[in-house]
């Protein structure tokens, strides 16, 4: 009687092991490459990093371990303290991107004659480059010959030396960076824009909704899959800013302008910097910084998930 | 007769042959990584490079121009993965990351041969670690101030010989609604050149010196005096505004324009304001006045070097090309006013007859009894260098945070010479 059925048991021997665990193998077979590269180029890499910031290294010679000490230092380092401040000053100015986007794709979201070119036109400054920005800008801003001044004097104002500055010079920057970044918000919020469904609008006018309360009761929530992704790239973009620093003061005047990274950068990697573990530290404190809003942004993305 | 004298020519002509041979059997590649990457001093290197390809046919040389800033942290990469057989890099203290670990190879068989043992005496100083030679100068230049003659002359003045005829000058300057000197000090170095001379001025090289070793403490009292003297000049507003924002190239316009009336530089700002149209009659130079009658006069004459890479793969050729760039005639010819426009390394080459050159040289060998200093950011060690550098930018722009930034320096000065 056991013999019943061979056929049954040699197909299922003849079946290989993959055959066997194809449902629960193959997924993984498609993210192997993914994983692969981003436990190469992010997870070793941030362990190295963090590995590296408790050593006195200079990046050319042997590295001596000494604990917390990079650390330490930080905590009493002025520096450190002002690129770190600076950092949340990109943080809470860089979102004025969000709103200011937002403004001029409702703006722009109108049929008129030629409005494709009105919006490319708009969209410009997010095709240029970081540098042409920073270049433009700080021409902008020069203290004799700038634009900015010229119409500062015209209207009766002492000329300003914005880059030269140290309790201006961040902002001045920033509103550099923010030229860009409320282009990129602006598209964001143009194919959002795209995506209202009419019908509620109509809904809206017939319980007479308009202006203020339209947009904010009817036309924002709609939005909010844009307004997301706008503050995740406003947020990162901020953490990232460093070429507009770098073109634009280069840190100074006297350092007042850097921010993390650019710190990073200088003790670790520019012209005078060979403290490999130093910078590491700095490296780590931006990451748990990042840590931060990564979490949320994970975190307020699975939350969607699961309300669906 | 006949025959022997014909086997003596034969044997001759073979042996210049083998020689010829022996020079031209250089072959494989030759890669040369500059950062000269300034206009004329491009040209000028590039000339150089192709003459000596010309001499050496078998060689496929390759070079690489990367510009002078970026130069300064790529060389960190380039020497550890890709090595090139042959870069450019900075005398003195500038060398010692690479040589101590080991990136730059020992050229002290080089330095052994006649030639170079007895026409480089001078440099090699500048270019020896724990009693080695790490490779060879092309090129160095003296620093001092460069000046409007045309507006010395509307104003009536005189080079000054001593601090109390500088600030007078300065303040006619500056009542004539101009300012004395032109600065910027965006990528900091600048304001490096001012302290090394005021602090030279005040108490002398060796003080300088002890300074760059950490055996005095910034805070100390004779710093300071350096600094009151500075802050005098900084007081009349002798220093054109808004320096913080520009590059010394970007600082240039002012002298140009007449707005300023001299500059602090190193010779190779000749070249420049010649291009913007300030020829012999208009611009001249002279030596930084004394400023303590009771110091030996010391001057800054950055040296730039050549290299051999530990990891260069064609060191025979590289050995070859530092050779030839030392030697006499090529010291003479890249040195010369139409190229680098700078100082040869060579005592058999010639001065060009060029009036700043001249003056330089002079200055440099007769007038320059308490020493020769590299530069700021060179004597310093780097990491000191970018903290007090910067410090000088703060203290141009708000002398009153003084005892602040010697403060911060002194606690950088505890923890670099550890």
């Amino acid at each position: 009687m056991t013999a019943t059925d061979p056929t049954i048991a040699s197909a299922k021997s003849e079946r290989g092991w993959y055959k066997r665990n194809e449902i629960a193998v193959t997924p993984w077979l498609f993210l192997a490459p993914a994983i692969l590269f981003f436990a190469f180029y992010v997870i070793w890499p941030i362990y190295q990093s963090i590995a590296i910031s408790f050593y006195d290294w200079d990046g050319l010679g042997e590295a001596q371990y000494v604990g917390m000490a990079n650390y330490v230092e930080l905590m009493d380092d002025s520096a450190f303290e002002v690129s770190l401040w600076n950092n949340f000053k990109w943080l809470l100015f860089y979102l004025l991107a969000i709103p200011g986007g937002l403004f001029i794709a409702l703006f722009l979201n109108q049929t008129v004659t030629g409005i494709r070119i009105y919006k490319s036109l708009f969209f410009f400054p997010f095709v240029l480059s970081q540098v042409v920005v920073g270049l433009v800008f700080s021409w902008f801003y020069l203290p004799n010959e700038g634009l900015l001044n010229g119409v500062l004097g015209l209207v009766g104002l002492g000329p300003v030396n914005v880059l030269g500055d140290p309790t201006m010079a961040t902002y001045g920057i920033i509103a550099a960076g923010l030229w860009p970044q409320t282009a990129y918000c602006m598209i964001l919020y143009l194919t959002g824009l795209n995506a209202v469904d009419p019908e509620q609008i109509e809904a809206g006018r017939l319980d007479n909704a308009k202006g203020w309360k339209m947009l904010w009761y009817i036309i924002i929530p709609q939005l909010k899959p844009a307004t997301f992704i706008a503050f995740v790239v406003t947020i990162i973009g901020a953490l990232r800013s460093f070429d507009l620093i770098s073109i634009m003061t280069n840190g100074g005047p006297f350092g007042q302008t850097r921010v993390l990274s650019f710190y990073m950068f200088e003790k670790a990697l520019s012209e005078y910097g060979f403290r490999m573990g130093y910078g590491a530290a700095i490296a780590v404190v931006l990451f748990l910084i990042m840590l931060v809003f990564i979490a949320y942004f994970l975190w307020s993305m699975w939350s969607e998930e699961k309300g669906r | 007769m006949r025959f022997t004298t014909k086997s003596m020519l034969m044997a001759l002509a073979g042996s210049t042959m083998l020689a010829g041979a022996a020079s031209a059997e250089l072959t494989g590649e030759l890669k040369i990584f500059l950062d000269t990457s300034n206009p004329a001093p491009r040209a000028t290197m590039e000339k150089m490079i192709a003459d000596f390809g010309a001499e050496h046919p078998g060689l496929e040389i390759s070079t690489t121009v990367i510009d002078r800033e970026a130069y300064k942290t790529q060389i960190r990469n380039f020497l550890t993965a890709d090595s090139p057989d042959v870069a450019t890099w900075y005398a003195a203290n500038r060398m010692t990351p690479y040589v101590s670990a080991g990136l730059f190879e020992d050229v002290s068989d080089l330095w052994a041969e006649p030639e170079i043992a007895e026409n480089l005496a001078s440099t090699k100083g500048a270019m020896t670690i724990d009693g080695k030679q790490w490779g060879v100068p092309y090129t160095y230049y003296q620093w001092g101030i460069y000046y409007r003659k045309d507006i010395y002359e509307e104003l009536g003045l005189n080079e000054p010989a001593n601090f109390d005829e500088m600030k007078s000058n300065c303040q006619a300057i500056i009542d004539s609604g101009r300012k004395c000197y032109t600065i910027g000090t965006k990528f900091l170095w600048t304001a490096g050149g001012w302290f090394d001379y005021l602090n030279m001025r005040t108490h002398g090289f060796d003080f300088h010196m002890e300074l760059a070793q950490g055996n005095v403490k910034w805070t100390d009292d004779r710093v300071k005096e350096t600094f009151a003297n500075w802050r005098q000049l900084i007081d009349m507003g002798a220093f054109v505004d808004n320096h913080q924002n520009y590059s010394w190239q970007e600082s240039l316009p002012f002298i140009v324009n007449g707005e300023a009336a001299a500059i602090l530089k190193g010779n190779f700002a000749v070249a420049p304001l010649r291009e913007a149209g300030l020829d012999d009659s208009k611009l001249d130079f002279y030596q930084f006045p004394a400023i303590n009658p009771n110091v030996e006069l010391a001057e800054d004459a950055p040296t730039d070097t050549f290299h051999i890479p530990a990891n260069a793969s064609n060191k025979e050729a590289a050995r070859e090309f530092l050779r030839f760039v030392v030697s006499a005639n090529v010291q003479t010819e890249i040195n010369n006013g139409a190229n680098l426009g700078q100082l040869p390394v060579n005592a058999g080459s010639a001065v060009d007859d060029d009036k700043f050159l001249n003056e330089g040289f002079t200055m440099l060998s007769e007038n320059s009894p308490g020493g020769v200093a590299q530069f700021f950011d060179r004597d310093f060690p780097a990491e000191m260098a970018a903290e007090a550098m910067q410090g000088l930018q703060e203290f141009m722009v708000f002398p009153d945070n003084l005892d602040d930034i010697l403060a911060r320096l002194e606690k950088v000065q505890d923890r670099v010479y550890k």
